[in-house]
């Protein structure tokens, strides 16, 4: 119990101690895929709230936001040239990783704080986890790996991932705000913000919200009961093709 | 107008499919086949992945023979007897080749196999059937008959059967393996199997001309609504949106197909059809060869939670 109270009131002052606060919210917590969506984007929206403890001398902030969809696990695969064809061959497995995902800052990365940090903090493409499965061994590898480069490369020609030091805008001092491009093929699922703040490349605060993407419409309804009643949905698609085959042999009879 | 296809993944233009369905269609109006063969390659070059492109072209194929078997079935050509033997062979295939389908996607081979198999299959049966044209061609220039139709080792097989509606008397093995070998690439390559199909019909188990189109396509119907139900069940990869712009397209377009057929003389039309399976096959073998614009691809397995 009084050890209780005592990580308690630590927490307390912690968050107390804290000189400087982040209040954020997104344009829309829920967005709604329709079937004629051609891409969206969302406006996230905050401010630095200053206390009696902040720094006189702190005028200036970096930032940085993530934006991270729901997880999934993919397979990344390399073709090599065997027998004259192009064949698959090696591939790596890559656990839990962000299905959409997202970096804005308001200034190259480098500049906002130092490698050390910007690992730690997993700012960058580079500095992202994403987790191989390499031979029963869990582990994320170097940056200039050729399965995770090329991943990342693949999933930016999508407009899946995407980074951009320039992305957030202060509009003053303490106001900012940035866009959250979604594309046409966006997942859909829970998603992820995290806004980290920077002054002089130390990381000073943290902050989270969340918004979701859910799909609607006939196309989401066809994709889902595929999904989930195959064999209902394969007896419906085979009646329809034998209704489509005895309407033509209708339409079309010769006598 | 776009369409967004629920399965493919994918925004497509709604008339560029129903063309696509309607130029197939006429191709198989006009040569009596399914057109599966030309269908799967032709939604795979506009960006459909092969393993979704093979599972909607199967109830496309379904549609556009049932439409077939049914007009054939009021003019009694088919043969009931002969369709159920091959059927038997029919659906063990097409199960068989649903699970291989569904092995070799887990391996990441699966786009490679389709690709082999057309190439194997489209440029020997097209290189076949077009020399067999070109011979008949020479044959009726030189005014020669054709050769006597004789038996062959097939007919000297045990479990002998009456078909009576084709007036033959045959085995039941070479049908029962013919129908399993049809319905096994069908659900592979996404095609009916036609093609292949009327040619061994007549040539190895002498079916009469009379029959053979239409007990074809009531094999080619049942073993592809089996295996669009299969590849429904264990892939979930059918894409009805897209399989019914394509029946659409499709039905239309074989009813105009098939009266341009009939202008055109029976050995002609079979050097061209030669000539069309041969060049989808080198098509692909090309596809192969070339070094790929992409070394690496993605695939996810599904949202983890």
């Amino acid at each position: 119990m009084r050890a209780a109270l005592a990580v308690l009131l630590v927490l307390l002052l912690g968050s107390v101690a804290r000189a400087e606060r982040l209040i954020v919210s997104v344009s829309n917590h829920r967005v709604t895929v329709t079937p004629n969506y051609s891409g969206e984007e969302l406006v996230l929206f905050g401010s630095v709230e200053k206390d009696a403890s902040t720094p006189a001398d702190r005028k200036t902030y970096d930032l940085v936001v993530t934006v991270m969809g729901p997880r999934a696990e993919m397979v990344t695969r390399r073709k090599e040239r065997k027998f004259g064809i192009w064949i698959n061959t090696d591939y790596r497995q890559f656990l839990e990783v962000p299905s959409y995902l997202a970096l804005f800052a308001n200034r190259p990365f480098d500049v906002i704080t130092s490698p050390e940090i910007a690992r730690r903090q997993q700012i960058g493409l580079n500095n992202v986890l994403l987790t191989q499965r390499v031979s029963g061994d869990y582990a994320d590898v170097v940056p200039n790996d050729a399965f995770r480069s090329a991943f990342i490369r693949l999933r930016t020609e999508r407009g899946l991932y995407r980074e951009d030091p320039s992305a957030v805008t202060f509009l003053t001092p303490t106001l900012f705000r940035t866009g959250i491009p979604l594309p046409a093929e966006v997942p859909i699922g829970t998603y992820e913000v995290e806004i980290k703040l920077f002054a002089n490349g130390a990381l000073v605060t943290k902050t989270e919200t969340a918004f979701e993407i859910v799909k609607v419409g006939f196309e989401q309804f066809v994709a889902t009961s595929a999904r989930q009643h195959g064999l209902i949905y394969g007896l419906v698609t085979a009646a329809m093709a034998l209704m489509t085959g005895w309407m033509a042999s209708i339409v079309f009879r010769k006598d | 107008m776009q369409l967004y296809l629920p399965i493919a993944d994918l925004p497509v233009n709604i008339f560029l499919v129903l063309a696509m369905g309607a130029a197939v269609g006429f191709v198989s109006g006009m040569f009596g086949i399914g057109g599966g063969f030309l269908m799967t390659p032709l939604l795979i070059f506009i960006g459909i992945t092969p393993a979704v492109a093979v599972a909607s072209v199967a109830s496309h194929i379904a549609a556009s023979s049932f439409s077939g078997a049914l007009s054939y079935w009021r003019r009694r050509a088919i043969d009931p007897a002969l369709a159920s033997v091959l059927l038997c062979g029919g659906v063990t295939g097409t199960a068989l080749g649903v699970w291989t389908f569904t092995q070799l996607r887990a391996l990441g081979q699966l786009d490679l196999m389709i690709a082999l198999s057309y190439v194997v299959l489209l440029t020997t049966v097209g290189s076949l059937m077009f020399s067999e044209g070109l011979r008949a061609l020479m044959r009726t220039r030189r005014g020669a008959v054709p050769p006597r139709r004789t038996h062959n080792w097939i007919h000297g097989l045990p479990l002998k059967m009456r078909f009576k509606r084709s007036k033959i008397y045959l085995s039941v093995i070479p049908v029962v393996i013919v129908g399993i070998v049809i319905g096994f690439i069908g659900a592979i390559m996404g095609i009916g199997g036609g093609f292949i199909l009327v040619p061994i019909m007549i040539y190895l188990l002498r079916v009469p001309t009379s029959t053979v189109i239409g007990t074809s396509m009531v094999l080619t119907l049942v073993t592809m609504l089996f295996a669009t139900l299969l590849h429904a069940v264990t892939n979930h990869l059918v894409d009805a949106v897209l399989a019914l712009i394509l029946m659409v397209g499709g039905v239309t377009g074989a009813q105009f197909g098939a009266r341009a057929g009939q202008k055109i003389r029976g050995e002609q039309l079979r050097l061209l059809l030669g000539l069309l399976i041969l060049s989808v096959g080198v098509r692909f073998a090309i596809e192969l060869v070339i070094r790929p614009e992409d070394l690496f691809t993605i695939r996810e397995l599904g949202v983890s939670g």
